[in-house]
């Protein structure tokens, strides 16, 4: 199927089997591997990248269903300089492997806009809202990424750091 | 030239006589920007021009195998090959192993073992085909319940230790289990394989390049001469990538055949079964002390498996061996030849569930003796090697423990279990020691300095544990240079040959060797500066020697230097014992209704020789101790009792610890120098954090809530069964 | 993963016609659909999809709510409608899957998401929900994650949803359109069946049924509590979890709709539970009466015994919460 992708702001046209995942083409199309592969079922958050603002496991999406959308990969998160993110990553040392930093850095610059947005979350005592960005809150809405080294200490002091960089 | 040093014996602390200051900072990994961008390269992350894909096809079951419809496979849109050879390897090699693991296609010793892979033009193609490959699998599975066959082996006796339990005051004989662990790296294993005439290249994700090259080599039956090994960015490894694996046979293999570049990556389910897991154990321990709570009898028997023809048994007793005195001692392993999956090293093999389980014993006893479980591991350190006889190169266990003491706040505890509450949580608090044999083993690496700055080159892997940050500053540190004017070069066979990442030994092993390389350099430098190499200041790019100083540019007038170190173990690792140390603590709260454990804080006071990078070490500690709570909550393969496979073999399933099951981690490095480990005085640390983290979670889980935890992990079930038969 | 076609549904008609054709199945989030297509556990010929027919609106009906299909997780966990009259699904949704899933998965897809039984996911061992009549790998397998409530001798396994568990204890409806474009609707009570011998029949949906919405009734109760064991802190299914929708009149419950998960091969319900909840004062003992009730007839496999212990400790615990 030809298809048109809109990747970090630019427009990619395709010709792809429709079962190719949104990462798979990325990775083996668009020659965009910065999105990494650790499960290919959503176990493990390495593919996130964000669809319209909104951060997805990329492996269980078909590239055919987002046609439209603003797609925005790890590459797309820095522009000639890094990210307040990816900054406090490497300050901090939020990665050791480094393998699924990039779907740690773009789960964590949507994550901060949803709670911006004030949208609770499993450990929130109250559904009303606002949010704090407590270590419990983050540390749970950080949970659909895993770090098999465990670099959890340095993700989310990255995280809190970053945001306080931009306030 | 060469530097070589065998370590006979103890080395002058050089990094102390250094200008540079760079050794031992909390610097930020050189590679971090490529890491954060996501342009750090993995094996699976370059898709050569023309590159086919293969899938691997599991066995169904076990016994003989036959394929049914390979040439209706052949005939599926874009398949280009269906290939069962025999050269496809049964499961990763064993560390180290420098030869070809089982070799085979027709016969399955496990359900799940690679058997066949399926090529084809695109990855949908190939991944579909493979699934439509038909394998059929006849004969009964052989024996996979532990207890249903003889084991082999016998643990080792030193005195008397049934004498010792009967005559002591105060004795525990108690039964431990681990369930069996897979390292789970982020990255599944992938390779990428190309040839060009009889030149082999293989991008693939592997801890030690120098075996993996032979053990490939051998697999294919070509020369290593001809095998070209690529491993820049590993995505971690913890044991999994230490032997050649499945894939990259395969895809060296389809390449051959194909005439064309191959890429063959794992599927997390295959990762699973076809690399080798971290075996189940079951450990019986005796501690027989008097009344004074100093051990008489000390037993640590532990039964373990892997498949037949299989070197390795996971050395659950290695730390047993020299931890605490005891002057009647069994100790050892027995093997159960099962038909799982292979085991294999994973993440502190031996210590990671032998210190952890001895550690819940170690509480048990202090519980028993009404003796604070800090002042009976204290009472115990023994002066010497136990069993040996030997002295230790440096012990720091009471320094760790009392170190870690004060900064949790130890003192004053109320060692009553069941007496702190918080709505339906119990809260309490628990600390194990930590051991880990250290080791060093044969590497090289070669510098060469221009007036740009100095570049490194090893085949030396960094699979996350932070050898780029430390070979940089080694480098920078011995040659004058800011890091910035060091570059590393690493995971290729080309460069000489590094001791690869395992076993704690890489930043020790590797780094002494640049070291080598370095100190090389510095006595081609002193001699143009005609003066001894211990007169000789390198600094911010400048030689000082007495009154003279020159630009390292000046001196070097346009040429090129190159040092070359290579450094091995030699009786420095037989005539002394080395070991890490640490202590462990936690504090946890366990649900009194569901059973469910939180961690609410850990802490570590580890010893580990010289910290080479305070920042990169303390995420090491962090893993480590993360590791520990899986191991002790969340973490355990479940075998199928019928065929022994696999069950659980995905990341849902499998549940390591995601970021809200890790609390703050608090870790404390100890000043040490251990001069028996190599010039830089340092000692490995990439596995010290998991080896007894367990036990400080578990210890705390009885203070907590008087239940003694057994069998790990601990999960919400067998907590719950425990509060329910108090 | 089989070849499919693709096809990109204009409306909902034209979704459900496509949707009787043999072999097709609908995709919105598509995070379990592709999750089991790529194992092929399932295997459709064509796949619809449904996002983009506009139904991924919540609006206000009848004093309840209208939750479009494709809402998302993460929209309808997040209305602010929800959070405040029906708290008990923000909950049940947040303490499912990932941030990143509940983006993704749909309402619709939720209802209809399969089981996590590891003999299903396998497809080199038998499993009747799979392919009917082959056997169940499950039984005298490993059974951690089983079901003890509902079963057949054919099949075990567990509706995974956290989602619907608070739907069933809401007396909410699920709007089906037809392939001949007639709608209509169940209670949640209805919608499932249980395995019996047909364990691959799981709901009522037939050929081409598209599920077009979820309808919430008004809030029965106000005391509305979700509450999931799991063997993680995060990011893993339930062993057992429980929603309680109660409503307390003068110290006695004047309502009460409790849904379990982890339990059954679908979210689970028990009017007799229910019923002697409700008109009574609470009490330890009246919780534990409920707990004996709705365990009367559970049936457990080795692996999954503990479910017993646990359900009766959280049910009360769950109940105290609610009503006190």
């Amino acid at each position: 199927m030809q298809i048109t992708l809109t990747v970090n702001e630019t427009d990619h046209t395709l010709d792809l089997d429709p079962r190719v995942t949104l990462l798979d083409a990325l990775r083996n199309h668009l020659d965009l591997a910065g999105s990494r592969k650790g499960c290919d079922h959503g176990q493990c958050g390495a593919c996130t990248v964000l669809v319209n603002g909104r951060r997805i496991n990329s492996c269980l999406a078909l590239a055919v269903m987002h046609e439209g959308d603003a797609i925005t990969t790890v590459e797309g998160l820095s522009n000639g300089t890094l990210s307040p993110l990816q900054e406090a990553f490497i300050d901090h040392d939020g990665f050791q492997c480094g393998y699924c930093t990039p779907g740690q850095i773009c789960s964590a610059t949507a994550m901060l806009d949803e709670l911006d947005a004030g949208w609770p979350s499993h450990v929130s005592a109250s559904l009303d809202g606002p949010c704090e960005l407590t270590e419990a809150e983050l540390a749970e809405r950080m949970s659909g990424n895993l770090c098999r080294c465990s670099c959890y200490p340095g993700i989310n002091a990255a995280i809190r750091d970053a945001r306080d960089r931009q306030a | 030239m060469t530097i070589d040093l065998k370590l006979d014996d103890k080395s002058e602390d050089r990094a102390k006589t250094l200008a540079q200051g760079l050794l031992g900072t909390p610097a930020d990994r050189p590679e971090g920007h490529l890491k954060v961008t996501g342009a750090a390269i993995y094996a699976a992350d370059s898709v050569p021009e023309n590159c086919a894909f293969g899938m691997l096809v599991r066995a169904p079951g076990q016994g003989a195998l036959t394929c049914t419809n390979a040439e209706d496979i052949r005939a599926m849109p874009g398949v280009l090959a269906v290939i069962r050879d025999p050269r496809m390897i049964r499961n990763a090699a064993q560390g180290t192993a420098n030869e070809a693991p089982v070799q085979g296609v027709d016969h399955a010793a496990y359900t799940g073992q690679p058997v066949a892979l399926v090529v084809a033009e695109s990855f949908e193609q190939a991944r579909h085909a493979a699934h439509a490959l038909k394998i059929i699998a006849e004969g009964p599975p052989g024996p996979v319940d532990p207890d249903a066959v003889k084991p082999e082996g016998e643990p080792d006796a030193q005195g008397d230790l049934d004498a010792a339990m009967a005559d002591a005051p105060h004795t525990i004989d108690a039964e431990y289990t681990t369930a069996g662990h897979s390292s789970a790296p982020m990255e599944p294993h992938a390779a990428v394989a190309d040839w060009d005439g009889e030149n082999l290249t293989v991008r693939a994700s592997l801890q030690m390049l120098k075996y993996n090259r032979n053990e490939l080599a051998d697999c294919l039956g070509i020369d290593p001469e001809n095998v070209r090994l690529l491993s820049p960015y590993v995505g971690g490894g913890f044991g999994s990538k230490l032997g050649i694996s499945a894939e990259c046979v395969a895809a060296a293999i389809a390449a051959q055949e194909l005439q064309r570049p191959v890429r063959v990556v794992q599927h997390r389910r295959q990762v699973f079964e076809t690399v080798t897991r971290r075996s189940e154990t079951r450990q019986r321990i005796r501690l027989a002390a008097d009344a004074d709570g100093r051990l008489t009898g000390l037993g640590h028997e532990a039964l373990v498996s892997n498949l037949p023809d299989e070197s390795f048994a996971e050395p659950v007793t290695q730390a047993s061996a020299f931890a605490y005195a005891a002057a009647n001692r069994l100790i050892g392993e027995r093997v159960a030849r099962l038909h799982r999956p292979a085991a294999g090293s994973v993440r502190a093999p031996g210590e990671a569930v032998g210190v952890t389980a001895f550690e819940c014993a170690m509480d048990e006893l202090a519980t028993e003796l009404g003796l604070d479980p800090i002042d009976l591991r204290l009472r115990n350190i023994p002066d010497k090697d136990p069993q040996s006889g030997i002295p230790f190169s440096s012990h720091m266990l009471a320094e760790t423990l009392r170190d870690g003491a004060d900064r949790f706040g130890w003192q004053g505890r109320d060692p009553a279990p069941r007496n702190q509450r918080d709505g339906e949580w119990w809260i309490g608090t628990g600390m194990a020691a930590a051991f880990r044999v250290n080791l060093l083993s044969e590497a090289e690496a070669r510098i060469t300095l221009t007036a740009e700055g100095a570049r490194v080159e090893t085949d030396m892997t960094d699979i996350g544990t932070g050898t780029y940050a430390i070979l940089t500053q080694i480098a920078g540190e011995a040659l004058g240079l800011t890091a910035d004017r060091v570059t590393v070069k690493l995971g290729d066979t080309d460069y000489p040959p590094g001791s690869g990442s395992g076993g704690s030994m890489g930043a020790a092993s590797t780094g002494n060797a640049v070291w080598l390389a370095a100190l090389d350099l510095r006595q081609q430098l002193a001699s143009k500066m005609e003066c001894d190499e211990g007169d000789l200041t390198l600094k911010d790019g400048q030689a000082t020697c007495g009154n003279t100083s020159r630009a390292l540019s000046d001196l070097l007038g346009g040429d090129t230097l190159s040092g070359h170190g290579h450094i091995d173990a030699g009786k420095a690792f037989e005539d002394v014992r080395q070991s890490t140390f640490g202590a462990h603590f936690a504090e946890v709260a366990v649900n009194d209704i569901t059973g469910e454990v939180r961690v609410r804080r850990m802490l570590g006071s580890f010893a580990a020789g010289r910290i080479l990078n305070e920042k990169t070490a303390r995420s090491q500690c962090h893993g480590g101790m993360t590791w520990g709570i899986g191991m002790a909550l969340t973490e355990g393969l479940t075998h199928d009792r019928r065929d022994g496979h696999i069950v659980n073999r995905d990341l849902a399933e499998y549940h390591i610890a995601t970021n809200a099951d890790v609390p703050p981690l608090e870790v404390h490095f100890l000043e040490e120098r251990d001069p028996w480990a190599g010039p830089m005085q340092s000692k490995g640390l990439g596995e010290l954090g998991i080896c007894g983290a367990g036990a400080a979670i578990l210890n705390a889980v009885h203070h907590a809530c008087g239940v003694r935890l057994r069998d790990m992990p601990a999960t919400p079930d067998r907590v719950l069964a425990g509060l329910s038969a108090l | 993963m089989k070849h499919f076609d693709y096809l990109r549904a204009e409306d909902t008609t034209a979704a459900c016609e496509a949707g009787f054709g043999r072999g097709a199945a609908f995709i919105a989030g598509g995070t379990n659909l592709l999750d089991l297509m790529k194992l092929e556990v399932m295997a459709p010929d064509t796949l619809i999809d449904v996002t983009r027919l506009g139904l991924d609106k919540i609006e206000e009906e009848d004093g309840g709510l209208r939750i479009g299909a494709t809402v998302t997780n993460s929209d309808l966990a997040a209305d602010m409608r929800v959070r405040r009259d029906w708290p008990v699904l923000s909950r049940a949704l947040l303490a499912g899957a990932s941030g990143q899933l509940r983006n993704k998965a749909t309402t619709g897809g939720n209802l209809l998401q399969r089981t996590r039984c590891p003999y299903f996911y396998d497809t080199d061992t038998p499993c009747n929900k799979r392919t009917p009549g082959e056997g169940c790998a499950a039984l005298g397998g490993e059974t951690r994650n089983h079901a003890i409530l509902g079963t057949s001798e054919h099949c075990i396994a567990l509706h995974p949803s956290d989602m619907a568990v608070a739907l069933r204890a809401l007396d909410a409806q699920i709007e089906v359109q037809s392939p001949e474009g007639k709608r209509r609707a169940y209670y949640m009570d209805n919608f499932y069946c249980l395995p019996g011998d047909t364990p691959h029949i799981e709901t009522m949906l037939e050929p081409g049924d598209l599920i077009t919405s979820v309808f919430l009734p008004a809030p029965k109760g106000d005391r509305q509590v979700y509450r999931k064991v799991r063997d993680r802190a995060s990011y893993a299914f339930a062993l057992v979890s429980v929603a309680a929708v109660i409503r307390m009149e003068e110290g006695k419950i004047a309502h009460a709709a409790i849904g379990f998960g982890g339990l059954a091969p679908q979210p689970w319900r028990d009017i007799e539970v229910d019923a002697t909840l409700t008109g009574a004062k609470p009490s330890a003992a009246l919780f534990d009466k409920a707990a004996d009730i709705l365990l009367q007839g559970a049936e457990t496999h080795g692996g999954d015994d503990f479910k017993i212990p646990l359900a009766r400790r959280l049910l009360p615990a769950v109940l105290e919460e609610a009503t006190s």
